[in-house]
C-alpha cells in the first residue's frame, strides 16, 4: 500500500513505549496518535489511558492539548476512546480555545454512551449561553444542541427559545440549526419547535434564513401555511443566502409554489392534447373530445400568472450562474416544474455547463438531463453535441450520455447521432457497445425513417466478432422484426444460422422465439432448428428451454407432420427437468396441443392461442415518467422513494386565495432596505389604487372576497403595470395577530374600505414609490443588532382602535400626550430653516400603522411671508435597520399659520442613533435628524404585581442595572416620583403593595423586550433604582435618564 | 443531511471517521466496497448507493474515497458539491489532498469538519472564514507553535461568518498591494481519424489571487464580453452589473480563489493547434502490428506548443510494445494498457514521431479497432476564444 509506508512501522512493536508519555512535537504528533490507536486494542497496555489521563489533569495547557489531539485522532479512526471521559469532561471550561474545542469534539462523539457524565458538563453551556460574546453563546448553543442527552430536552428547549430572540443573527441562525437536533432527540416537542421555526421565518436576515427553512423542511414540511407571509421575503433574499441555504430554500419554494399558483401551462396542455389526439386518435373518438375540450377551454379563463410566480421564477434565474452546481440544479428543477413552457429553455445552457464538473456531478446531472429530455426535446437539442461520448468517460456516464442522446433524435439530428453511433459501436467497452445497440433499436423504433437503416446495421454487427455484440443485436433486432416481420425472412433465416454459434443464453432465447413466431416465413428452416435444439436442449439455460417448448409448441400447430415426434421428445425431456417452471410448462402444453380423450375445449383453440398477432414491444426510455419525483432529489436518481422524501404536489384546478401571502407586504416593505441591499431591487410593491387597497384589508377580510374578483383584479395591475403588483393595506399588521385577528377585525376591516379615500391613497402610492427608491439606495452594509423583530402579537398594546389611516390630524387631536407633559425638540430653526421652523415631540401615542414604530409628531410653522408648498420628507437615510414612515405631503403651509401638525413614524430598531432624512419644501432641502432619549423607545406595558415580580426573576444578573441616589427636595412626594419618572420614559405604572417601592414596566417598540423598573425609597432621600431589561445598553441609559430626572 | 463521513483509500482502509450525528457503524462501507467490487474500475463506482437503511454518497478524488451516509432525502448533488468542497479546502490547507497529508494532519481535519457542517447542515464552507478559525499549518507556524505553545486554533472569532460579505475576511493588510488573475482556457474536442473535428468547445476559467487590504471593490471589464454567454460565477460577483453593463464587479475573497469559469460552444471559433498523423494496423493472423504517429503544430501564431503528452488505452490483446521515439519518453503499462508518451515541447523543424512494433498475445483475435489517442498540450499567453480583457479598476 504505497499512499502511506509509515504504516507498517506503526503496528511494529518497536514504537517506544516512554515516547507517548512526553509531550510530543506537532510534527510527531500524527505518528504518535496513531500508535496509540493501535496499542489501545492490546490488552496489557491499558496504562497508556493513564498516561493521557495524566496529562489530562495536569495544569499545563500543552499537555493537555497533546493528550487531547491524541484522543482525537483516535476517535478519527474509529478507535474507542470512551473510558477517557470523565478525565476528558473535565477540561470542558478550559481556557484554551483549542483543548475546549477539541473536547467538545471528544463530547459530541461520547456524549449519548455517557449520558450521566455528559451532564457535568451542561452548566458550562448553560453559562455560556448568558456570554455577552455572540460567537460564544453560539457555540455553547451548538454543543449543548449536539449532545444527544434526552434529559436535557427542556433545557435545550429553553435555550432555543431563548437564541431565537437573540440580539445577534449568527445566534438565531444556531438556534435554526438546532431545532432539527431537538426534534430528532424528541419528536414530542414539535408543536413548540413549530412556535420557533415561526418566529425565526420571520427573521429578515440572510443569515438566518437558509438555517430555518432547513428546520422547517425536517420538523413540518407539511405546514405549507407557515411560508404565505414569509414567501415575498424569501424571493427577495434568496440571491444573497449562503449557496447551501439556496439550495434548500429553492426546493421548498418548488413545492410551495405547486400548492399555491396555477399550472402556467393549463392552456398550452390543453391545445397540445388536442392535437396530439388529432393526429393519433381515431375519429370517432376525436370528435368527442374535441368537444369536450372546447367545452372545457370555454369554461377556463384566460391564464395569467401570479405576481408571485413571476416573482419567484425572477428571482431565481440569475442563481443559474452560481458557482455551485447543487444550486445550478435546483434552479432547474425549480424551472422544470413551474415555468412556462417557453421558458424552460433557459435551463439548458446551465446544466450543458456542469457536464465540464466532476465525473459525480455529470453522474447527477446527466439523470435529470435524461429525465428533462424526455419531457422537453427541445431544450437540449441545440446543445446535441455537448452529449457526445468520450473515450475517456466512465461507462456509467457513457451510458446515461447515450440515453439522453437516443431522447433526443428526430427526424432531422437522426443521421448525425446514427453516424455518432457507429463508431460508439467500435468501442473497447463492451457494456457501452451493447447499450450503443439498444439505443439504436430504440432510434429505430422511435424514427420510423430510418427503420430499415438501422435494422441493415444491426444485421451486419450479427456478424461482428464479438459474441456480446451479436447477442444484443439479436435482441434489438427481434423486436424490431416484430413491428413488420413479412418483409424480413432474410434476416430470420440468417438469424437462424447464428443458433450454432451464439452462445449468450437470452440472444439464443430470442433467436427462437422469433423462429416460432414467424415459422410460417421459414417453413424449412423452422424443424431443422427444433431438431438440433432438441440434441442440445438438456444442456441449454432455463430461458432456452421455455423458448425451445414454445418453438416446439408452435411447429408441432403448424406442421405437426414434420415436427410431432420432436415435439414429444423435448416435452419429455422438459418433464424430467430440473427446474419446475420448466416441467410446468411442458406439463401444460402437452394438455394443450395434443389432442387427447380428455382435454377439453381449449384444444382446438390452441392455434389462436399460441400464434394470436402480439403488439410489437414498444422501446421506452427508463426515465421516462420520472418526473413525477422532483427533479434534483435522491429520489429521482434513485427512483424510489427515499425516506423523508416530500412529494411533489399537482397543481391545484383553483388557486387558493393568493392574499394570504400579502399580509406581510408592510412589514415587508418597511423592512425591504436588508432585503434590497442585494437583490438589486427588482422587486417593487407598487400601490395601485384606492380599489385594490379595500380589496385586501386584513387576512380574515379577504376570505368573503370571491377568488375570481381578486384575481382579475391582479390581471388587470399586471397588465397595466407590466411590474410586480403587490395587494397591501398598511392597516392590516395588527390584524395580523392570530389571537386578535377573530374578533372586531372584519369591523375595522369595513371602517378602512370607508375611510380609504381617492387621493389619500395616492398619495400613500407614490409616497411609498419613493421610499422604495431610496431603500434601494441603502448601502449594502451588516449589523447585527438590527434585526430582532417580532411578530406583531407579541405586541399586545397595540389598540384596535389605533387603526385610523394615516392622515393631517388637527392640532388639538395629537396634543394630548398619554402620559405627562411633552418636551418639544427642534427639528428645523427658524434661522436656518428661513423662516420655516419645525418642532417635534414624541406624542406616546402608538404609530397606527406598524405597531414597531415609534411616533413622533411634528409642528411646522411658516414664519415667513410666502406660501411654502409641498412640505415632505425626502432621501431618509436610515442606518440599517433602521425605518422611516414619512408623513403625508403638506400641500401649502400659510405664511404665518401656526402648526400643521403631522405624524410620522420611525423604527429606531432600539438604539438612540439618530434618523436622518431630509425636510424638503418646493425650493429647499434641509439636512435633520431626529434622535430619540431613550425613554420615548418604549410604551407603557401594564402588569400585575406578580407578573412584574414573575418577570423580574428572568431578568437578573447582566440584565439587571443597579444605582444608588439621593432624592432631591422636591422630588421625595409619591407624585412627583411617579411624574418624574414618567416624563423621562414612557413606562406604566405598576400597582405595588410596599409603600416606599415604585414599579413602572414597559416593552421596547421595536423589539418588545420587557423594561422593569423599580424605585425603593430608602430613610432619608436616599433610594435605589433598579432597571432590568435583556436590553443592556437601554437599560444603562435609561439608568442615566431617570436618575437625572429625579437628582436635577 | 450528512450523517457520516468515511474517508477510504484505494486499498479499502477507512481512515478516517466522522459522525455529525449518533455513530453510525463502519459496516455501512460495506455495502459500498460490495458496489466498488461490481465496478470495474473506480470511475464506475455509482456515486449513489441505495443501502436498506441508509445511502452512500460517495466522490472519487485523488485516490481517496469520500464516502457520506445519508439517512434522509437530500438533492444528492447538495452532498456531492459539498464533498468536493471538502476535499478542495484540504487541498488549499495542506497543499495536497492525499491519505498522507490527512493523517498527518488529522486533528486539524477534524477541527474542520467539525467547523464545515453542523448536525449535517454546512455551516461553514468559504476558505477565508476557516481559516480564520483554524489556521493552516507551515512548518514555520508548528516550530513557532512548538515552542511557545500556542495553537493553530484562532483565538480570534471570525468576522466574516457575520458579515453580509462571508467571503472576506476582515482587516486585511499588506505592505504590497497586487492582484494577479490567470485566464486559463481549455479547449475540449474530438476529432475523428480523417482529422476533422466533431466536436470542440472551448472551457475558461479565471483563477485570482488577490492581496489587497481593506475592503477592494474591483471591476473588470472585456473588450468583447459577448462570447462570455454562459458563465458561472464565484458569490462575490454582482450579477445585477454584469447583467446591465457586462463588467465584473466585486469585493474579492483574500487569497486565491476562482473568479469566473465560462465556456465557449462556437465550433468556427475553435482552431486546433496541433495535428497528429497515426498509423496503427494490427495484422490478420499474426501476433504484431504497427504503431506509427507523429505530431505537429498548426497555426498557432507563433507561440510553441508545449507540455504535450499523449495517452493511449490500447486494446486488451496488446501483450507489449516495442517503440522508438525521437524526442520525449514513451511508457506502457502492461496492466492497464496504457500507453504515456511524454513529448515536451515541439519545434516545428523536427516533429515528434513514435514509432514501433506492437506485440499482441497469440491466439487472441485482432482488435477490430484503433484505441483514440488523447493529447494534452499547453500554449503560454494565448487565449483561444479571442477574449481580452480591457482594464480592471479597483476602489
Amino acid at each position: 500500500m504505497a499512499p502511506f509506508p509509515g504504516r507498517s512501522r506503526w503496528r511494529s512493536p518497536a514504537a517506544d513505549p516512554t515516547a507517548c508519555c512526553s509531550p510530543c512535537l506537532p510534527g510527531e504528533q500524527p505518528r504518535a496518535a496513531g500508535d496509540e490507536g493501535q496499542l489501545l486494542t492490546a490488552p496489557g497496555l491499558l496504562h497508556r489511558h493513564d498516561d493521557l489521563k495524566e496529562m489530562l489533569d495536569s495544569n499545563k495547557d500543552s499537555l493537555k492539548l497533546e493528550a487531547m489531539k491524541r484522543i482525537v485522532a483516535m476517535i478519527a479512526r474509529g478507535k474507542n476512546a470512551s473510558d477517557l471521559f470523565p478525565a476528558v469532561v473535565k477540561n470542558v471550561a478550559c481556557k484554551n480555545i483549542e483543548v475546549k474545542k477539541l473536547v467538545y469534539v471528544y463530547l459530541v462523539r461520547y456524549a449519548e454512551e455517557q449520558q450521566d457524565l455528559a451532564l457535568l458538563s451542561i452548566s458550562t453551556f448553560q453559562r455560556g449561553l448568558k456570554d455577552p460574546n455572540q460567537l460564544i453563546r453560539a457555540s455553547a448553543l451548538r454543543v449543548l444542541s449536539s449532545i444527544r442527552v434526552p434529559i436535557i430536552v427542556p433545557i435545550m428547549m429553553l435555550a432555543i427559545k431563548e437564541a431565537a430572540s437573540d440580539m445577534s443573527p449568527y445566534v438565531r441562525k444556531t438556534a435554526a440549526h438546532a431545532i432539527p437536533k431537538l426534534y430528532s432527540l424528541d419528536s414530542d416537542q414539535k408543536d413548540q419547535l413549530i412556535e420557533v421555526i415561526e418566529k425565526l421565518l420571520a427573521d429578515k436576515t440572510t443569515l438566518v434564513a437558509g438555517s430555518v427553512v432547513m428546520a422547517f423542511e425536517e420538523v413540518c414540511p407539511e405546514r405549507i401555511d407557515l411560508i404565505h407571509k414569509n414567501y415575498r421575503k424569501l424571493c427577495n433574499l434568496l440571491i444573497d443566502v449562503e449557496e447551501w441555504g439556496q439550495v434548500v430554500i429553492i426546493n421548498m419554494l418548488t413545492r410551495y409554489a405547486r400548492t399555491q399558483f396555477l399550472s402556467p401551462n393549463q392552456n398550452e396542455s390543453l391545445l397540445e392534447d388536442s392535437a396530439e389526439k388529432a393526429f393519433y386518435g381515431s375519429d370517432e373518438e376525436d370528435t368527442k373530445d374535441a368537444k369536450a375540450e372546447a367545452t372545457s377551454l370555454v369554461k377556463r379563463k384566460p391564464y395569467v400568472m401570479d405576481p408571485d410566480h413571476r416573482l419567484l421564477l425572477r428571482n431565481t434565474k440569475p442563481l443559474l450562474q452560481s458557482r455551485n452546481a447543487a444550486v445550478v440544479m435546483a434552479v432547474a428543477q425549480l424551472y422544470f416544474h413551474l415555468a412556462p413552457k417557453a421558458e424552460v429553455g433557459v435551463i439548458a445552457k446551465a446544466l450543458v455547463r456542469l457536464l465540464r464538473s466532476h465525473r459525480s456531478v455529470q453522474y447527477v446531472v446527466l439523470q435529470n438531463v435524461a429525465t428533462m429530455s424526455i419531457k422537453r426535446r427541445g431544450m437540449f437539442e441545440p446543445y446535441l453535441k455537448s452529449f457526445y461520448i468520450r473515450s475517456t468517460d466512465p461507462t456509467q456516464i457513457k451510458i446515461l450520455k447515450l440515453e439522453v442522446l437516443t431522447n433526443l433524435a428526430n427526424e432531422t439530428n437522426i443521421s448525425t447521432i446514427l453516424r455518432e453511433f457507429q463508431t460508439y459501436i467500435r468501442s473497447m467497452d463492451k457494456d457501452f457497445v451493447a447499450a450503443t445497440i439498444q439505443a439504436i433499436g430504440r432510434c429505430a423504433t422511435n424514427i420510423g425513417k430510418v427503420r430499415d437503416t438501422c435494422l441493415n446495421g444491426l444485421v451486419q454487427l450479427l456478424s461482428n466478432r464479438d459474441e456480446l455484440v451479436v447477442a444484443e443485436s439479436v435482441v434489438v433486432i427481434k423486436k424490431l422484426l416484430q413491428m413488420q416481420p413479412a418483409q424480413h425472412s432474410e434476416i430470420i433465416k440468417h438469424m437462424a444460422k447464428l443458433t450454432d454459434n451464439i452462445q449468450v443464453p437470452m440472444a439464443r432465447a430470442s433467436i427462437l422465439w422469433l423462429i416460432g413466431e414467424y415459422c410460417e416465413h421459414v417453413p424449412k428452416i423452422a424443424p431443422d432448428v427444433l431438431r438440433k435444439m432438441a440434441k442440445s436442449f438438456t444442456n441449454e439455460e432455463d430461458i432456452v428451454k421455455l423458448q425451445v417448448i414454445n418453438l416446439a409448441a408452435k411447429l408441432y400447430l403448424t406442421n405437426s407432420k414434420q415436427s410431432k415426434l420432436l415435439t414429444q421428445y423435448v416435452l419429455n425431456l422438459a418433464k424430467y427437468d430440473q427446474n419446475y417452471d420448466i416441467r410446468d410448462r411442458a406439463r401444460f402444453i402437452r394438455q394443450l396441443i395434443v389432442p387427447t380423450e380428455k382435454s377439453g375445449a381449449l384444444n382446438k383453440y390452441a392455434k389462436k392461442l399460441f400464434l394470436a398477432q402480439k403488439p410489437a414491444p414498444i422501446l421506452e426510455s427508463s426515465f421516462k415518467d420520472r418526473d413525477h419525483f422532483q427533479l434534483g432529489s435522491l429520489s429521482h436518481l434513485l427512483n424510489a422513494k427515499a425516506v423523508g422524501y416530500q412529494e411533489l404536489p399537482d397543481w391545484p384546478d383553483e388557486a387558493p386565495d393568493p392574499s394570504v401571502r400579502n399580509v406581510e407586504v408592510v412589514r415587508g416593505s418597511a423592512g425591504l432596505p436588508r432585503a434590497h441591499q442585494g437583490g438589486g431591487g427588482h422587486w417593487e410593491p407598487r400601490w395601485r389604487s384606492s380599489r385594490t387597497l379595500t380589496v385586501s384589508p386584513s387576512s380574515t377580510g379577504t376570505k368573503h372576497l370571491p377568488t375570481g374578483e381578486l384575481q382579475q383584479a391582479l390581471g388587470q395591475l399586471q397588465q397595466g403595470r407590466g411590474e410586480t403588483c403587490l395587494l397591501a393595506e398598511p392597516e392590516s399588521v395588527s390584524e395580523e395577530s392570530e389571537s386578535s385577528s377573530s374578533e372586531g377585525s372584519s369591523s375595522s376591516g369595513s371602517e378602512e374600505e370607508e375611510e380609504g379615500s381617492g387621493d389619500q391613497s395616492e398619495d400613500k402610492e407614490e409616497e411609498e414609490k419613493r421610499k422604495k427608491k431610496k431603500e434601494k439606495e441603502a448601502p449594502r452594509k451588516a449589523s447585527l443588532e438590527s434585526a430582532g423583530r417580532y411578530p406583531a402579537h407579541h405586541v399586545p398594546w397595540v389598540p384596535r382602535a389605533a387603526c385610523s389611516p394615516m392622515a393631517v390630524l388637527a392640532p388639538s387631536q395629537l396634543l394630548s400626550p398619554a402620559f405627562g407633559s411633552v418636551r418639544t425638540y427642534e427639528l428645523l430653526h427658524r434661522m436656518t430653516g428661513e423662516g420655516l421652523s419645525v418642532e417635534y415631540c414624541f406624542s406616546r401615542r402608538p404609530f397606527p400603522h406598524d405597531p414597531h414604530m415609534v411616533a413622533v409628531q411634528i409642528q411646522i410653522s411658516n414664519n415667513t411671508d410666502a406660501e411654502v408648498k409641498s412640505l415632505r420628507i425626502s432621501e431618509p437615510k436610515p442606518l440599517s435597520g433602521m425605518r422611516i414612515q414619512e408623513f403625508p405631503e403638506i400641500g401649502m403651509a400659510q405664511p404665518g399659520s401656526e402648526g400643521s401638525c403631522v405624524v410620522m413614524g420611525i423604527d429606531f430598531c432600539d438604539s438612540t442613533q439618530a434618523a436622518n432624512f431630509q425636510l424638503c419644501t418646493h425650493t429647499r432641502h434641509f439636512y435633520v435628524s431626529i434622535q430619540p432619549p431613550v425613554g420615548e423607545l418604549m410604551a407603557p406595558v401594564f402588569m400585575s404585581e406578580n407578573e412584574f415580580k414573575k418577570e423580574q426573576g428572568k431578568l437578573t444578573g447582566m440584565s439587571e442595572i443597579t444605582e444608588k441616589l439621593t432624592l432631591l427636595e422636591k422630588c421625595r412626594s409619591d407624585h412627583a416620583i411617579v411624574q418624574q419618572v414618567t416624563s423621562a420614559a414612557n413606562v406604566g405604572r405598576v400597582p405595588c403593595g410596599a409603600d416606599n417601592e415604585y414599579r413602572f414596566a414597559a416593552k421596547t417598540v421595536t423589539s418588545g423586550s420587557l423594561v422593569l423598573i423599580t424605585l425603593e425609597k430608602r430613610e432619608g432621600a436616599a433610594a435605589q433604582l433598579t432597571v432590568n431589561s435583556e436590553k443592556m445598553v437601554i437599560g444603562t441609559m435609561l439608568v442615566k435618564d431617570i436618575v437625572q430626572a429625579l437628582v436635577q | 443531511m450528512i450523517h457520516s463521513l468515511f474517508l477510504i483509500n484505494c486499498s479499502g482502509d477507512i481512515f478516517l471517521e466522522k459522525h455529525w450525528k449518533s455513530v453510525v457503524s463502519q459496516s455501512v462501507c460495506d455495502y459500498f466496497f460490495e458496489a466498488q467490487e461490481k465496478a470495474v474500475d473506480v470511475e464506475n463506482v455509482p456515486p449513489v448507493i441505495s443501502t436498506p437503511h441508509h445511502y452512500l454518497i460517495s466522490i472519487y478524488r485523488d485516490k481517496i474515497f469520500f464516502v457520506s451516509v445519508i439517512q434522509t432525502e437530500v438533492p444528492p448533488l447538495f452532498v456531492i458539491e459539498f464533498l468536493h468542497r471538502v476535499a478542495d479546502t484540504f487541498q488549499d490547507y495542506f497543499g495536497e489532498c492525499s491519505e498522507t497529508s490527512i493523517k498527518d494532519n488529522v486533528v486539524i481535519v477534524y477541527e474542520l469538519l467539525e467547523e464545515m457542517l453542523d448536525n449535517g447542515f454546512p455551516l461553514a464552507t468559504e476558505s477565508n472564514i476557516l481559516k480564520e478559525l483554524i489556521k493552516p499549518p507551515t512548518i514555520l507556524r508548528s516550530v513557532v507553535n512548538s515552542i511557545t505553545g500556542s495553537s493553530n486554533v484562532g483565538d480570534t472569532l471570525p468576522t466574516g461568518q457575520l458579515s453580509n460579505i462571508p467571503w472576506r475576511r476582515a482587516g486585511v493588510k499588506y505592505t504590497n498591494n497586487e492582484a494577479y488573475f490567470d485566464v486559463i482556457e481549455e479547449i475540449d474536442a474530438i476529432i475523428d481519424k480523417s482529422g476533422s473535428t466533431v466536436f470542440a468547445e472551448i472551457q475558461g476559467v479565471i483563477d485570482s489571487c488577490i492581496k489587497l487590504s481593506g475592503m477592494p471593490d474591483l471591476s473588470l471589464s472585456f473588450m468583447n464580453p459577448r462570447l462570455l454567454d454562459d458563465v458561472s460565477f464565484h458569490p462575490c460577483i454582482r450579477f445585477k452589473r454584469w447583467e446591465s453593463e457586462r463588467v465584473l464587479s466585486f469585493i474579492p475573497p483574500d487569497g486565491n480563489f476562482r473568479l469566473i469559469s465560462y465556456r465557449v460552444s462556437s465550433q468556427n471559433l475553435v482552431a486546433i493547434p496541433v495535428y497528429v498523423k497515426h498509423m496503427i494496423s494490427f495484422k490478420e493472423n499474426s501476433s504484431s502490428g504497427r504503431f506509427d504517429v507523429t505530431i505537429g503544430p498548426k497555426q498557432n501564431m507563433g507561440k510553441t506548443v508545449e507540455g504535450v503528452v499523449m495517452t493511449v488505452h490500447m486494446p486488451k490483446a496488446v501483450l507489449n510494445m516495442n517503440l522508438t521515439s525521437t524526442q520525449g519518453n514513451y511508457t506502457f503499462d502492461p496492466v492497464t494498457k496504457v500507453l504515456t508518451w511524454d513529448i515536451g515541447k515541439i519545434t516545428p523543424q523536427k516533429l515528434p514521431n513514435l514509432k514501433g512494433i506492437v506485440n499482441l498475445q497469440s491466439g487472441a483475435p485482432k482488435p477490430e479497432e484503433n484505441p483514440s489517442l488523447n493529447i494534452q498540450f499547453k500554449i503560454q499567453q494565448l487565449a483561444i476564444s479571442a477574449k481580452t480583457q480591457t482594464w480592471m479598476e479597483g476602489r
